[in-house]
């Protein structure tokens, strides 16, 4: 990669300075952020959820969410100051002077409107004086340019007619038809599959240099910011922690917060410990009167608490709020491969499995063995039927016939003709933590219910156990007496674990349970998984992260149009993968070119 | 790298290749075949409706022949009228003759049931028509302009008074207009509704304004709230706000993206209100004595006329099942998602959701 400049306040094409949105209470949700961003350089805003970093994306087009406004601050694009423009100017600086790219592309089209009258409504209103071929000239070009089909019969299709992929790259054109100077780009990939990932970005950054326009590229996701930042910018709790050019970010995080999402994320190349950020980011009513992150901080002084640390230069261009920042490269420790598994006998076995929907089949004469006491993960992209697959193995499944076998004997399809033993020993963990939980039940009328319904204990003992499960995944017994809203998205995804555990299952079936979740609250729930796997717990994985599947499996499966394609130990199979498709997966995971 | 043709999404796959033959489009099957299930829910009420006026305590030929013929008169009656045969051929005579356009005669005027009928029936739609032409424009409207203007005063206020029209029974909604605009306040209107039968309704216009106004207040608040929830819940959709972060003026925004995607809830919404008029037509046409199909049908049964009862039992069950239709074909052909659909399926929960955002 090119040597990267910080840009100077004369060559800046985007210019925030001291930034602070509040809510109508005057509670900051972000406060002084100042960036910078070169024509042709990306820039890359990085936090967790609640860091404001979408706040700060919308504002750079004068926009904040209904009860919030921006108190304070000046946004300069090419010069123009976009928070003194209002009405008529800021409708037209939006999409023609910056454009914004948002997050969920199937969410963001109008299901009633065509892909053409999409893009024709956009140069109807900021360009009037096009005639209709003129317009279409346009849109043939900037759909050619993000790599789509220009013809009558692409136009005139509805936004659920696109695939994922498609329909964000419509998001694309839609940003790069009006030339803009500024491209806003709120996680523009997170909803789709890694190979769609990996194509979307590389039209995005190849676009950026093209046109010569600065982008803003919000994202939760380090290793895509990795691979597309040119500089990149840290938020926590609203607030700029550190900011660096992309090579000196990643190689020597100076501010605590960074090492440790740097150390809390999984490599897809080594199997390192994942270290989990201890405690959650404060609400921003709770933020504390110092520095921010200093509750979580390993390295916080008394200093810390009592005024919050300013921003300073450890190096040229390398700026860090922090009273004692860190030197050096990170030190992430290798995780031990377990031995000694090869042996396992088989627990659960599938064979000549099918499952339909309507009429179109998802998987067809499917085997699958689980051996005893590992974590095999089942790897696949969305449509590849790997949430089918984990729903069957639960008996949830619909649709599904064959025949399974778990512990040497017969195991029904339906859940409903497994015997209770059966049922109690192959538990299963949702996707979507925050839906998983009654909102009705405490924590502990959750799990009592369940040791209750397996065990037939009384109350007291049922209560006794369940703070022992609660224990189990490192919460505190207190929990038992909370609703699940008010629990953080990582304390429910335990409570979920808890529950299953509660069971005293063999078989653990995790349905991507932590793909809801933030990096270093991730972390956390992968070190319990291991944990858990020491006392002879067998776990099926499924995720479409490479990475976390080298962080957390023995084994893996790779699942491709209901086909397990691949299978083997998890090093065998990323280091060197036999099939031409996981070659693909690996190489997009990693942002290669296509 | 400015090349993407190596990138397997960027390309629209299927169906490129030309389709020659011609196939049906998904919703024009679906519309067949929710024709054909509709057909099906008719001749079984028909079989209801038939079975309930059998049980009904009454004997049409003592009706005729009023309460002092004897037995012997009633008997020949009751063989000429065709009652001495089994129930089931009964209900097939009555059924194949009702096909054919022959409802049969009024035991009451002993003219056709088809010339009775239609009169009323024609004066209860034009009611209906015009009550659903001034309310359905006018909600929208108002429905739009009170979400765009959402929990501001007028909106606060508006919202007030909705739930207090809907608070007060219809009746007494009909009573007081009379109160205010024939009777005791302003006397400009006729209090009751003696429209001349030769006439058809909508030439009497002077009639018609109290109980349509009566009518209007009884649904318009309804299909108000329901276009007001639907309005909000597209004006907080994620394209609307990304149509606004792309610089499209608020009022494009308005009739291009919300009011198009608002339209589905609310012809759902229409359809409920049809139903709801059909039984608020009955009230209205009691309070104004107004010579509707409502009015009809009570004095039919008060008289034990059974085919004119029946006969308006089923041009009911009829009319919802052709509203249902209609409204769910509108929802098909207006939303993209169901119109390309092989097989469209208008969710179960659809119309539940919308009587709940409409607070019924």
């Amino acid at each position: 990669m090119n040597i990267v400049t910080f840009p100077s306040s004369a060559t800046a094409l985007l210019e925030v300075r001291d930034l602070h949105v509040h809510l109508a209470d005057g509670t900051p949700i972000v406060s002084g952020i100042s960036l910078s961003v070169a024509p042709g350089q990306i820039l890359g805003l990085v936090g967790e959820s609640g860091s404001g970093k979408s706040t700060i994306g919308s504002a750079l087009l004068g926009h904040v969410r209904p009860g919030a406004r921006i108190v304070n601050g000046s946004i300069l694009v090419e010069g123009v100051d976009v928070l003194s423009l209002s009405g008529k100017a800021l409708q037209q600086a939006r999409g023609k002077l910056i454009a914004h790219v948002p997050q969920d592309p199937a969410a963001t089209l109008n299901p009633m409107m065509r892909i053409g009258g999409h893009l024709h409504e956009l140069l109807e209103v900021h360009e009037p004086t096009l005639s209709k071929a003129e317009r279409g000239e346009r849109i043939a070009a900037v759909l050619s340019d993000v790599g789509l089909s220009a013809s009558n019969e692409f136009l005139h299709r509805f936004p659920h007619q696109l695939s994922g992929g498609q329909q964000q790259r419509i998001l694309l054109a839609l940003a790069f038809l009006l030339k803009p100077r500024l491209i806003v780009l709120d996680e523009p990939t997170t909803a789709l599959d890694v190979s769609t990932q990996a194509q979307v970005i590389q039209t995005i950054a190849s676009l950026c240099k093209m046109r010569q326009v600065a982008a803003v590229y919000v994202s939760h996701d380090l290793d895509i910011v990795r691979h597309l930042a040119d500089t990149v910018t840290v938020l926590y709790a609203g607030q700029i922690v550190e900011s660096a050019s992309r090579d000196t970010l990643f190689a020597a995080p100076a501010h605590p917060y960074s090492r440790g999402l740097l150390a809390a994320a999984p490599d897809i190349f080594t199997r390192h410990q994942l270290a989990p950020i201890p405690g959650q980011a404060p609400a921003p009513a709770d933020r504390p009167m110092g520095c921010s992150f200093g509750p979580r901080c390993a390295s916080a002084t008394p200093a810390c608490a009592a005024a919050p640390p300013p921003a300073k230069d450890v190096a040229p261009l390398h700026r860090v709020a922090c009273f004692h920042p860190s030197s050096g490269p990170l030190v992430r420790p290798e995780a031990q491969v377990r031995s000694g598994l090869s042996a396992s006998p088989i627990l659960l076995e599938v064979n000549d499995l099918s499952a339909s929907y309507g009429d179109a089949p998802i998987f067809t004469g499917l085997r699958l063995a689980l051996p005893s006491g590992r974590c095999s993960a089942l790897v696949g992209e969305s449509g590849s039927g790997k949430t089918t697959l984990a729903r069957a193995l639960a008996g949830l499944g619909q649709h599904v016939e064959g025949s399974m076998r778990f512990d040497g004997g017969p195991l029904p399809i339906d859940n409903w003709q497994r015997s209770m033993e059966q049922r109690r020993r192959i538990q299963y963990i949702f996707q979507n933590p925050y839906r998983a939980l009654n909102p009705r039940r405490t924590i502990g009328q959750t799990l009592t219910a369940v040791i209750r319904h397996f065990f037939g204990l009384g109350p007291k003992d049922a209560e006794r156990r369940a703070a022992a499960v609660l224990q189990r995944v490192a919460l505190p017994s207190g929990h038992l007496h909370r609703y699940p809203r008010d629990l953080s998205g990582g304390e429910r995804q335990r409570v979920a674990i808890a529950r299953a555990l509660a069971c005293e299952p063999d078989v653990l079936i995790c349905d991507e349970i932590t793909s809801a979740l933030d990096v270093s609250v991730q972390a956390a729930i992968l070190d319990l998984l291991r944990s858990l796997q020491g006392d002879g717990l067998t776990v099926l994985f499924v995720t479409h992260d490479l990475a976390v599947v080298r962080a957390i499996a023995d084994n893996v499966l790779v699942l491709r149009h209901g086909r397990i394609i691949e299978q083997g130990e998890v090093d065998d199979v990323l280091d060197a993968p036999k099939e031409n498709y996981t070659r693909q997966l690996m190489a997009s995971s990693r942002h290669d070119a296509a | 790298m400015t090349r993407l043709s190596a990138v397997a999404d960027a390309l629209p796959t299927g169906d490129a290749a030309p389709a020659w033959h011609f196939t049906l489009p998904g919703w024009l099957i679906w519309t067949g075949g929710r024709l054909l299930s509709g057909l099906t829910a008719i001749l079984f009420i028909s079989a209801v409706v038939f079975g309930a006026t059998q049980i009904l305590p009454s004997d049409p030929a003592r009706v005729i022949l009023g309460p002092d013929a004897p037995q012997a008169s009633i008997d020949t009656m009751r063989h000429q009228l065709g009652l001495d045969r089994p129930v089931a051929e009964q209900y097939g005579v009555w059924i194949a003759k009702s096909l054919k356009g022959d409802l049969g005669r009024s035991l009451d005027s002993d003219v056709p049931v088809s010339q009775i009928v239609s009169g009323r029936l024609a004066n209860s739609l034009t009611l209906m028509l015009i009550v659903l032409l001034v309310s359905v424009p006018l909600s929208f409207w108002a429905g739009i302009a009170l979400a765009l203007r959402r929990d501001r005063w007028i909106d606060r206020t508006a919202m007030s008074g909705l739930i207090f029209l809907k608070a007060v029974p219809n009746f007494i909604v009909g009573i007081g207009l009379i109160f205010l605009l024939a009777t005791s306040v302003f006397r400009i209107l006729p209090a009751v509704s003696l429209l001349e039968p030769g006439l058809p309704a909508i030439a009497q216009p002077r009639y018609l304004v109290l109980p349509v106004l009566t009518l209007i207040l009884m649904s318009f608040p309804f299909l108000l709230r329901l276009v007001r929830a639907a309005a909000i819940e597209t004006l907080e959709a994620e394209y609307v706000a990304a149509a606004r972060l792309r610089g499209v003026p608020e009022k494009r925004i308005i009739w291009r993206h919300v009011i198009p995607n608002a339209l589905v809830p609310a012809v759902q919404g229409i359809a409920l209100m049809a139903r709801i008029l059909l039984g608020g037509v009955l009230i209205v046409e009691v309070v104004f004595s107004f010579p509707g199909i409502g009015t009809a049908m009570n004095a039919a049964i008060e008289m034990r006329d059974l085919p004119v009862v029946q006969a308006i039992a089923l041009i009911l069950a009829l009319a919802v099942i052709l509203i249902n239709l209609a409204a769910d074909i509108a929802t098909v052909l207006l939303s993209p998602r169901l119109r390309t659909a092989r097989k469209p399926r208008i969710r179960p929960g659809t119309r539940a959701r919308i009587r709940q955002s409409a607070g019924l």
